[in-house]
């Protein structure tokens, strides 16, 4: 019985109907491609793209070389310096990320006690020399500069989960 | 109780106690961890932060482990959930006033409130009230307080009182208001200070050198040994990416303990001064510049070849710092005597030699560093071992804690950590005239007499003679030491044998507290002119340094000296040496008096980049290898030295690890105890001491070599040549000079002007006038006849 079943099935291309009731249902549904870099996916909040050094609402950089990231980072992409500043409070000297080893884990910002280091929705950079990738304490806080506004956003979003 | 036992139970395991230990000392023999801050090993018990506190069966509460002595049959819980409860409410009430400010704190990660909060602290704080601030204060250039983070364990309190015998640090105010501080604003002083930032089990205390510079995980630690003075402290270096970020002290209860001396603390900071020399360097034509070691070493051979093949080999003059290692002595000796010449010396502030051949392979300690603290008396004939070898002075102080008498002979009055039961203070001219003294009483008492009574003759001994030479006697183990001051001294061979001899009558030990760290390894490789490796006399030895200055060589080769500062004659020196024809220096700086003596310049691996060894003053060799790579072009000295040798085609030098060299080194340990005593010639008569006006060229502790005059820290501290002249009122009355501000100061054939101090500690008839120091050289002899005069 089964077989004679088998028979007419394969003889019908029952299986090849099957499978394109599905090419057809999708050929009618709503497009979901986006046209990037005209459009693009909406983000989470939680977004882990590149990195930011913030800075306090009165320009002082919030970083206070304690090192926790540089330890956490579990591809030893952070290197940092530090050194006592002229007023005495700890700073760095020296906040190196190599963007070419970061997994974007988003430890280093999990690990900051004072919200220095965040990770950004920023994903849209590249870098054509490998020294590109190297991301300073310069650079970082330029990023944070000019993201703080989301920064401070997605961060508040948050701040009831943490 | 079995056979003075007592037998008590902890958690439930039964263990073995003796009568009148803490429980906190059992605890800690069988493994059970309790948690503590105040409690420490080496301090006495203080019971004031409760985090020891235990349940023991049948008492009403949770004692202190700390300070609950031990009973018969006692059930101890260390665990329990009363104890846990217990430290865990103790840790509440420490972290109210913690700032928790533990990113930014030096401490974090080696912290020990850190460490515990973690096992017994809670998730959240439910403390909302207002935290505590201390203001922070400046305790000097060493420690740095952050004094809002102190738990009031009180052990840098302890440790001054118990330690370093000065009370710096203490309570003021009680409850909420309680801070440590030094009572008035003031810099520590304590030669030791830098241990209470061991010792701090927070961050309150913490470097100010390492401030901020790297944080403890991101360290390495390995192992060295202190290179400043005789003790040969075990050290751990602390490093970070090829430098040295910090020096902390290596447990070793047969050397330094736990302590160590800031000296050796801090020196580290001198490896990354500017001056340091990192490119071999000549002078061309009164320029100079940099070369690459292959010219360097082809112009040394030039150079040194011609006066070689003009004038001879003894021509040519080795002055060798005794800091270097062992090998690096070695090749340097070998290296002379395989050019023909046996000048070579390493007793660079020493001036009189003329007992040098019936010397001691050695000069040692007489006895080993522990048994100092068995001492029931001792003599120190000019010297301070306070600020010279802290850890000496350290062991010396425990015995005088024990009961001991310490004793002096000495031209300065220095103020020790401990009371003297005696002292003697006289000019420096006069210090003979004082042994001699207490050697006539200790002959009369004791019978003995071997030869020494034409030395005795002319001296009346006091009451003060008489009480040091019966502590001497009535000791069951006493001991006298030569110290700094002594070894300088143009009298030397009779305060030697005087010292000696009365050490003999008195049945005490007698030895040396030596003299930069190397100074016993220096005599038996052989870096001395009259001696082999392993001390064995030549026949026609060299000139010893003083002959090679005066008797102007026309090369010198210099490793790790530096004339103007590390002679006795520091004039002499400076004139003789900048007179050469050729002077190779092996050296760390690049001074601007090297740039106008020396004609190359080869930069040398300092310390933590060098390997080698050191034979300390008891005898014991330490080797140590290099934990850090050589700044910039600098190579240890022992490699210079080889391929010098080989560039004048020597044979035997073809070393090519230090191991190598170890093999050659004469073995130190059977020579140990060959007796510092009785060895030493019998001058034929004391010369009465001359009522001239005497300068005292005292080197303070920071001021003993390039390393530490390059480090910063040290440098601010007080303990370094100030270049000022101390003298007592009295003095200043009878010169005329008395409310002056300066004065001036003539030596043999140079005046300065020098800032007066009057300081009541110096002995009538001398003038302290530091040596090292770059005003003072001038003046030449380190001990010699001066004249004062108003400015």
């Amino acid at each position: 019985m089964q077989k004679i079943k088998d028979y007419f099935q394969s003889l019908l291309l029952w299986e090849l109907l099957k499978g394109l009731r599905l090419t057809g249902r999708y050929l009618f549904k709503r497009k979901i491609t986006v046209q990037y870099p005209e459009e693009k996916t909406p983000q989470s909040y939680r977004f882990r793209g590149l990195h930011a050094l913030r800075r306090y609402p009165n320009g002082e950089e919030r970083c206070i070389a304690c090192k926790l990231c540089e330890a956490v980072c579990p591809a030893v992409a952070i290197t940092i310096e530090s050194e006592e500043r002229d007023d005495g409070t700890r700073r760095t000297t020296r906040y190196d990320i190599d963007l070419t080893k970061c997994i974007f884990c988003g430890f280093c910002e999990e690990s900051c006690p004072v919200d220095s280091i965040v990770e950004t929705r920023i994903y849209e950079y590249h870098g054509e020399k490998r020294g590109d990738l190297l991301m300073t304490k310069q650079k970082l806080l330029e990023v944070g500069d000019m993201a703080e506004d989301q920064i401070a956003e997605d961060r508040a979003r948050e701040a009831m989960y943490r | 109780m079995t056979d003075n036992h007592f037998t008590i139970e902890i958690d439930g395991k039964e263990v073995r106690a003796e009568p009148g230990q803490m429980l906190i000392e059992v605890t800690d023999e069988t493994g059970h961890y309790v948690p503590r801050f105040c409690y420490h090993h080496k301090l006495t018990v203080a019971a004031n932060c409760r985090m020891c506190l235990v349940e023991v069966e049948k008492a009403a509460k949770p004692l202190p482990a700390c300070a609950t002595p031990v009973m018969n049959g006692m059930k101890v819980h260390t665990r329990s959930q009363l104890a846990l409860e217990a430290q865990k409410s103790v840790m509440e009430f420490l972290l109210i006033n913690h700032p928790l400010d533990c990113p930014i704190c030096d401490q974090g990660g080696e912290c020990e409130l850190q460490d515990l909060a973690m096992g017994y602290g809670r998730d959240v704080s439910r403390y909302q009230e207002k935290k505590r601030v201390v203001n922070d204060k400046n305790i000097g250039p060493l420690v740095r307080t952050d004094m809002t983070r102190c738990i009031h364990c009180t052990r840098c309190v302890r440790f001054g009182e118990e330690i370093a015998g000065l009370r710096e640090l203490g309570a003021t105010g009680r409850g909420e208001f309680m801070e440590i501080g030094t009572y008035i604003e003031k810099s520590m002083t304590s030669e030791l200070s830098g241990n209470v930032i061991d010792l701090c089990p927070v961050g309150a205390l913490t470097s100010k050198p390492f401030r901020y510079s790297a944080r403890t995980w991101e360290m390495t630690q390995r192992g060295g040994i202190a290179a400043h003075d005789a003790v040969g402290s075990n050290i751990h270096f602390h490093v970070k990416g090829d430098r040295v970020k910090r020096v902390v002290p290596a447990e070793n209860e047969a050397i330094n303990e736990i302590w160590l001396s800031d000296r050796d603390r801090f020196s580290y900071e001198g490896l990354y001064s500017d001056a340091r020399l990192t490119t071999p360097m000549l002078k061309d034509n009164g320029s100079w510049r940099e070369v690459d070691w292959e010219t360097a070493f082809d112009f040394v051979k030039d150079k040194l070849g011609a006066i070689i093949a003009g004038r001879g080999a003894d021509k040519i003059g080795a002055l060798v710092s005794p800091s270097a290692t062992s090998e690096e002595l070695y090749l340097a000796q070998k290296f002379m005597r395989g050019l023909g010449s046996n000048n070579i010396d390493h007793r660079l502030r020493q001036t009189d030699f003329s007992d040098q051949d019936v010397a001691p392979a050695y000069p040692g300690l007489g006895l080993s560093i522990p048994e100092i603290e068995q001492l029931n008396s001792a003599l120190i004939v000019g010297g301070f071992p306070r600020k010279d070898q802290p850890i000496i002075n350290h062991r010396l102080r425990k015995a005088v804690l024990a009961g001991a008498g310490v004793m002096v002979v000495n031209p300065i009055d220095f103020d020790f950590n401990y009371d003297l039961t005696h002292k003697c203070i006289a000019s420096s001219a006069k210090l003979g005239n004082e042994l001699a003294a207490i050697l006539k009483v200790a002959a009369g008492r004791t019978g003995k007499d071997a030869g020494s009574r034409q030395l005795r003759a002319r001296v009346r001994p006091g009451k003060r003679h008489k009480d040091i030479a019966d502590a001497l006697i009535r000791a069951d183990r006493s001991a006298v030491f030569i110290g700094s001051l002594a070894a300088s001294h143009p009298q030397l061979s009779l305060l030697r044998y005087l010292s000696g001899t009365l050490a003999e009558y008195t049945d005490s030990s007698f030895g040396y507290s030596g003299d930069g760290a190397n100074s016993a390894g220096a005599w038996l490789v052989g870096a001395v002119p009259h001696r082999m490796p392993g001390a064995g006399n030549i026949r026609a030895g060299g000139l010893n340094v003083d002959d090679m200055l005066r008797n102007r060589m026309a090369g010198y080769l210099l490793l790790n000296a530096e004339p103007e500062f590390d002679f006795f004659d520091g004039k002499l020196a400076r004139d003789a040496i900048s007179a050469a024809d050729c002077v190779v220096s092996i050296t760390g700086y690049r001074t601007k008096a090297a740039e106008d003596y020396a004609d190359v310049l080869l930069p040398m691996a300092l310390y933590a980049e060098n390997e080698g060894s050191y034979l300390n003053i008891e005898g014991r060799q330490q080797s140590f290898t290099a934990v850090v790579s050589p700044l910039g072009e600098a190579r240890p000295a022992w490699k210079i030295l080889r391929v010098l040798a080989n560039k004048f085609e020597l044979p035997g030098f073809n070393h090519a690890e230090i191991g190598d060299i170890q093999k050659e080194l004469p073995d130190a340990v059977e020579d140990n105890q060959s007796g510092n005593m009785g060895a030493w010639q019998a001058p034929e008569a004391i010369e009465t001491g001359d009522d001239a006006l005497y300068r005292i060229g005292y080197i303070p502790m920071n001021s003993v070599d390039a390393m530490v005059r390059h480090a910063p820290a040290l440098q601010q501290t007080v303990d370094v040549a100030d270049g000022a002249a101390h003298i007592n009122s009295a003095m200043a009355t009878r010169l005329g000079v008395a409310g002056q501000e300066s004065i001036e100061v003539a030596g043999q054939d140079a005046g300065v002007k020098l800032p007066l101090n009057i300081d009541d500690s110096v002995a009538d008839d001398c003038v302290l006038i530091h040596g090292a120091h770059i005003n003072t050289g001038k003046l030449g002899p380190l001990i010699g006849v001066v004249s004062i005069t108003r400015a």
